[in-house]
């Protein structure tokens, strides 16, 4: 569904250019979720950009569906592909109610039954009618990250691109957005890449995984190989042994 | 009756896009209720406006135009509150008049400045590249020259009369707010929810007109209250100096001008229309103090 | 056990407001020896809160009263300003979230650190000079000389934290509050900075109240584990015998974590009971 190849992405400054993502590659099945896991300046929110083509990028392949993606995406390659947003707080319009917000992607893309959409949209993403009418400032943060999920949802995208999309939540509230996320996937029937910090969250839902640092791909292992630790990079096992927690040496 | 719609207003759980609208602007009221300075301007701007509109009836029947030589220049008293001026107008009713003028004034500035500077301010903000500097420049231009000499000199050439000085003024006024606009601009754009609008196809227009610009009012708007000030001192200043409403029309600053000579003795009758210039003046500026408490309280 | 650091007993924080009064810590009772205390929540639960009522640092127009909150004996509540004053920075310290908000932006690393050193040990220009060197050391920075010249904006999320430290500890506080001193943090750093406070705090024989929301770090790095959820302390235990926790929402907690080693289908979720408010 998705390849990815030589993937470049350079930002450059006054100062000179960061080589935020150096020659990645790799390939999304259709329906599979695939994981991006990094530290900061990792690149990995910078790939998943570069992939719905928020930052300019190059690469000798980048394809969606079997087709290349352009630098300048239409409008219809617009329905192909979504995106969450990591912080609940700032990817919602202030001034605009949950309705506005839902509606939106319908009136662009002209789809009918708008009305009966919105409605199905809150409900799948396990809000109330009573949250149709509100502003950001009166929803809390998970309730929040549920409208930015029904947002990318509602025009039915094939491809779902999630940054971050639990970072800024407490555990519980994660808890309650990940198990959507699953229900969702099943659903909807998307393929997805879901980018984080936290090992354990991306081991929870992705099939493989990515390790990223310092904008290059280090290694691509399945969720069981990490749980396992059968992993060739010491980088990851460096992460996976630091994901455990803290050990203390003497109690 | 009031007791349901309150509650209708204030619920957190709005059934209805009208209800949701009605009350966020309820609370946005509500707040500018509770802010002194706010009320205090509000309550002179709304002086101001019942002035205009009721003009006629508090001058109790005088009119502005009305000359009565023998009464020239005649202290206040009972049949003249604020006394005559020198061809024997009765100030008061003057006075009253004069708020039409600069109401008229006030608000076609607004209605001309505020939209040509969130056009270009948004638009040079969110476009980037050789369209802002170009018209960045542009405003710079405009903002180089200063703002009085700026107006006279249009008033100059386009002749005296209202409408014009409305254009001379409108003409330098406007940069600020372009100004204002495209800095906000810069900083909306870059949030996730526009870019999260970008990635659903939204049309540059779209993303102007429903994203940046409803955020960008509340910064222009108090704005626009704390220019008011400066833009019905040049409107008088204009006045004084013969351009702007023409006699004999009555308006503050050429009610002013016109009692220069005399001010040593006849004090009232340059003293009133400043004092009116003033007292509005005041209030303009207390509303804009109070409005940027209440939209924006971290810089306050 | 020795007499133990800190003992609190009842403490409320409530925040008058405009409609009603928010509490946000309420009867919250515990001590503290030396030993390390972490003290678990969500946001709102009072954690941070309950942080800054010790060392006094709660904003107004809160109010804290306490029926007992000493320190060593000494009454931390009702001390006189220069009492407080001594206590706190000096025998009391705070590590705080993300050095580039607790770190003041204009002036040198080591002028920073000096200042704390000469406000409480009134050590001389030389001297103060030495202690920041050789703190700067004790928190693993190779080159300290280098470090001592930057400006905060020059050192990276980690670095800024082990200066953040540097500076709290230069005082040789015998209790160090770290408010969430690591959430800023990449894990592979997290686990270094954490070493560093581990080795520091045990040298010292300090105690330690590391507040969190995080329940791998507090359950990997403390003694014991407080557990808050709405102002209330709702479960206090071992932090080893977490997975045996009796409180329904610790409970919960704990399940809701996804974790690398039990891999489950679905993640359990908090049902709020509105009888833990109570």
């Amino acid at each position: 569904m998705i390849t990815v190849a030589g993937l470049s992405v350079i930002f450059s400054s006054g100062r000179g250019s960061i080589h935020a993502v150096r020659d990645v590659s790799f390939e999304v099945a259709t329906g599979e979720t695939f994981g991006i896991v990094g530290e900061s300046g990792s690149g990995k929110s910078t790939v998943l950009k570069a992939i719905a083509g928020l930052v300019p990028s190059s690469s000798s392949a980048l394809e969606v569906d079997g087709r290349p993606a352009a630098g300048r995406r239409s409008r219809a390659d617009r329905r192909m592909l979504q995106f969450v947003f990591q912080d609940p707080y700032a990817s919602l319009h202030p001034r605009q109610t949950v309705d506005d917000i839902l509606r939106e992607p319908l009136e662009i893309h002209r789809v009918p039954g708008i009305d009966e959409k919105v409605t199905k949209a809150i409900a799948d993403v396990g809000l109330l009618p009573i949250h149709r009418f509100r502003y950001p400032h009166q929803l809390s943060g998970g309730q929040r990250q549920r409208v930015a999920i029904a947002r990318a949802l509602i025009l039915n995208p094939p491809i779902l691109l999630l940054d971050e999309p639990t970072s800024a939540l407490d555990v519980s509230v994660q808890a309650e957005i990940l198990n959507l996320l699953a229900k969702l996937r099943q659903s909807y029937s998307f393929t997805s890449i879901l980018v984080s910090h936290d090992l354990a969250v991306v081991a929870h839902l992705c099939n493989r995984i990515a390790i990223m640092q310092a904008g290059r791909l280090v290694e691509i292992i399945t969720a069981a190989d990490l749980r396992s630790g059968t992993v060739t990079a010491e980088y990851t096992r460096k992460l996976i042994a630091a994901s455990r927690g803290f050990t203390r040496l003497n109690v | 009756m009031t007791d349901t719609l309150a509650s209708w207003l204030q619920s957190d759980a709005p059934t209805s896009r009208r209800q949701a609208v009605a009350g966020n602007a309820y609370r946005a009221v509500r707040s500018i209720l509770t802010n002194p300075t706010a009320m205090a301007g509000l309550l002179i701007v709304v002086l101001l406006i019942l002035m205009a509109i009721f003009a006629p009836l508090l001058s109790g029947g005088k009119s502005p135009l009305d000359q009565d030589l023998a009464m020239r220049l005649a202290a206040p008293s009972a049949a003249h509150w604020f006394g005559t001026d020198e061809l024997g107008r009765d100030i008061l009713a003057r006075t009253l008049y004069g708020a039409r003028v600069t109401l008229t004034i006030v608000l076609l500035v607004s209605v001309v400045v505020v939209p040509i500077g969130l056009a270009v301010g948004t638009i040079a903000g969110y476009r980037g590249g050789w369209i802002d500097a170009l018209l960045m420049r542009i405003t710079d231009i405009f903002l180089a020259f200063p703002r009085l000499i700026l107006a006279l000199a249009f008033a100059a050439a386009l002749g005296p009369g209202i409408e014009n000085a409305v254009i001379a003024i409108s003409l330098t006024a406007w940069p600020p707010y372009a100004r204002i606009a495209r800095s906000e601009t810069l900083t909306i754009a870059r949030s996730d929810f526009v870019q999260a609008a970008v990635l659903q196809g939204a049309s540059t227009w779209r993303i102007l007109f429903r994203h940046i610009v409803p955020l960008c009012l509340s910064s222009v708007i108090v704005r626009l209250t704390l220019d008011m000030a400066g833009i019905i001192l040049t409107a008088a200043g204009l006045g004084f100096l013969g351009l702007g409403a023409q006699p004999p029309t009555a308006e503050w600053g050429a009610m002013v001008s016109s009692g220069r000579d005399v001010i040593l003795d006849q004090w009232w009758v340059a003293t009133i229309p400043g004092l009116a210039i003033f007292i509005v003046s005041l209030g303009f500026n207390l509303l804009g103090d109070g409005l940027r408490d209440v939209f924006d309280p971290k810089s306050a | 056990m020795s007499e133990p650091l800190l003992v609190v007993d009842n403490l409320e924080v409530t925040f008058p407001g405009r409609t009603q009064a928010i509490r946000a810590v309420r009867n919250a009772s515990f001590t503290l020896g030396r030993e390390r205390l972490g003290i678990v929540g969500e946001s709102g639960s009072g954690k941070s809160t309950t942080g800054r009522a010790l060392l006094g640092l709660v904003p107004r127009p809160g109010i804290v009263t306490a029926k007992t909150m000493s320190y060593e004996g000494k009454d931390l509540l009702h001390c006189s300003e220069r009492d407080g004053q001594s206590l706190r920075g000096r025998r009391m310290s705070m590590v705080m979230q993300d050095p580039k908000y607790s770190l003041n932006p204009v002036k040198t690393v080591g002028r920073q650190i000096g200042e704390t050193c000469r406000l409480h040990l009134r050590t001389g220009r030389r001297e103060t000079e030495q202690r920041t060197l050789a703190m700067l050391e004790a928190v693993q920075i190779r080159d300290p000389e280098r470090v001592f010249h930057l400006f905060p904006h020059q050192l990276s999320g980690g670095m800024g934290q082990r200066v953040m430290i540097a500076m709290m500890l230069i005082a040789e506080p015998d209790l160090l509050i770290a408010d969430e001193p690591t959430s800023a943090l990449d894990v592979t750093v997290q686990n270094e900075v954490l070493r560093i406070l581990d080795d520091l705090v045990r040298d010292r024989g300090m105690g330690l109240i590391l507040i969190s929301h995080n329940l791998t770090v507090v359950s990997s790095f403390c003694d014991r584990v407080l557990i808050m959820y709405g102002g209330r302390i709702v479960e206090e235990c071992a932090a080893r015998d977490l997975q045996n926790a009796r409180h329904p929402y610790t409970r919960a907690l704990v399940a809701a974590t996804p974790s690398l080693d039990n891999p489950r289908a679905e993640l359990a979720t908090v049902i709020r009971d509105p009888e833990w408010l109570k």
